[in-house]
């Protein structure tokens, strides 16, 4: 199966703090594959270096077949991001976030989209609410709205599921499992949330202080840790 | 660069000040007051012309208004851009925006377009207001006025470009400079009076600020109707050289930003 990112020998250095030591990984085409770990394993500079917000101090990322590096203006069309740490601006309304954002991208017939998008995450009766109205649940639909506006090959998420309560987290991730399976989404997805990752992820990275520790399928790292959860796994190697 | 990403980019500031009020007030508000506060300050001066010990003194309300008009222009120039840069920082977008295929050059150059709409709404306030409350007409300097105001444009792009490189490194501790840069600029602009009354050292400063040879042309052509074609192209030259020096530093704070992992604390 192709791989739609390839991670080789990544480091990256905040002056003597060496928060990314070498990592390898890929990530196969239409797959979700989960990045977790402890708090300042490495997981943000991870997806930043990725998304080429943060430039690493050695190594090479290819997404989608281009040096991520140089943010090149295909790359960026083909791909899109969204996290519970970013926002939306706060005095536009839902359709006029994802109107700018749909014609960033050059979105052909944006209106169309825009509407489908809202009858999709259900938040039509907010369509003409200001951002800073909506509640944390509401934002990350948007948000995770404006992420599919461009119909991405490949989708970052950075804890997509933080802030919002089960219910509302359980629906997100039935959708983001739909868009995975019939449009063949690839998702680079981080959390927190262990039982999240063994529901909605393919394979897993573990990263913690910088080292990725475990990669595979969530059956392959229980295995290899002999342990019955990957919450077990993970407390093993963050307490290591 | 993609003139739609532009547009786009462009409509997003557009939306913001379609339904705030306190937005569209800080174009008009401060521009109005000054001109009040100034305007008047102007008509009691004028009182005196011809009648002081000094000698005929010059025509205060022409000098004064004018001035104020045309440093209006540089400070809501730069001013127009820092906000617009510092509304993403407010809002956490920038992340968004940087993930978009929207370059940064065409980010800026869609801050730049805004903060020229913004430049364009007030100054036509003050312009009318001028007129109407002083009799004063701008319009008498004629196509003088053009390279005049293109030399303030770019001088106060320049200045605000700085600022958004330094805010974008050191985050929101400096966005005060989005207020006060300018007029740390002010007294060597020889904005309301001439370089001539300036002490020798600051002299040669205010010879390096574009806008003190702006408003040295301005002066000579209410006094004299002379074109200041020296002073002028001193400006432009001057000009070109301050914005190549701004564009540069913004993209090395840029790639610093990167380098630091920063981009994703503005506004933290």
């Amino acid at each position: 199966m192709e791989n739609i990112v390839e991670v080789f020998e990544l480091r990256k250095k905040f002056g003597e703090v060496e928060a990314i030591r070498s990592i390898n990984f890929h990530m196969k085409k239409g797959e979700i594959l989960g990045l977790l770990g402890p708090n300042g394993a490495g997981k943000t500079t991870t997806l930043h270096m990725l998304l080429g917000l943060t430039t690493p101090t050695s190594g090479q990322i290819n997404v989608l077949g281009f040096d991520a590096t140089k943010r090149d203006e295909e790359m960026l069309k083909r791909l899109n991001f969204s996290s519970s740490y970013v926002a939306l601006p706060y005095s536009l309304t839902v359709v006029e976030n994802l109107t700018v954002f749909a014609r960033l991208y050059e979105v052909p017939n944006y209106k169309e989209k825009i509407n489908s998008l809202i009858e999709i995450f259900d938040i039509e009766d907010i369509r003409f609410e200001p951002t800073r109205r909506l509640s944390s649940g509401q934002v990350t639909r948007v948000s995770l709205a404006k992420a599919l506006l461009n119909d991405p090959e490949v989708l970052f998420l950075d804890e997509p599921t933080a802030s919002l309560d089960p219910d509302i987290a359980d629906k997100t991730r039935t959708l983001l499992k739909n868009l995975n399976k019939t449009k063949g989404l690839s998702i680079l997805y981080t959390s927190h949330n262990m039982n999240e990752m063994e529901n909605l992820c393919d394979r897993v990275i573990l990263l913690d202080k910088g080292e990725i520790k475990a990669y595979g399928t969530i059956d392959e790292i229980l295995e290899e840790f002999k342990e019955k959860t990957l919450e077990e796994v993970f407390l093993k190697v963050a307490r290591a | 660069m993609n003139i739609k990403r532009i547009l786009a980019y462009s409509t997003r500031h557009l939306y913001l000040y379609k339904r705030s009020l306190p937005r569209l007030m800080e174009i008009f508000y401060w521009p109005v007051l000054d001109l009040l506060v100034w305007g008047f300050i102007s008509l009691y001066l004028s009182q005196f012309a011809g009648k002081s010990n000094l000698g005929i003194l010059p025509d205060f309300v022409a000098f004064f208004i004018g001035a104020l008009i045309l440093w209006d222009i540089l400070f809501r120039t730069q001013q127009g851009l820092s906000i617009s840069f510092l509304e993403d920082m407010w809002s956490r977008n920038l992340l968004n925006l940087f993930v978009s295929p929207l370059t940064q050059v065409e980010y800026v150059v869609s801050l730049l377009f805004i903060s020229f709409l913004k430049l364009l709404l007030s100054s036509t306030v003050m312009v009318v207001l001028a007129w109407f409350l002083y009799s004063f007409n701008i319009f008498i300097l004629g196509f003088k006025l053009i390279p005049l105001i293109l030399n303030l444009i770019v001088m106060g792009w320049a200045v605000g470009i700085v600022t958004m490189a330094i805010i974008l490194r050191y985050g929101q501790e400096a966005e005060v400079l989005a207020w006060g840069i300018a007029f740390l600029l002010q007294p060597f602009s020889a904005v309301f009076y001439p370089v001539s009354v300036l002490p020798p050292i600051l002299k040669y400063v205010a010879y390096l600020v574009p806008a003190s040879h702006v408003f040295e042309g301005m002066r000579l052509i209410l006094k004299t109707g002379e074109f200041p074609t020296g002073e002028l192209i001193t400006a432009a030259i001057l000009n070109v050289f301050y914005i190549i020096i701004a564009v540069t530093f913004f993209s090395w704070n840029f790639k610093k930003v990167k380098e630091q992992g920063l981009l994703a604390k503005v506004g933290e």
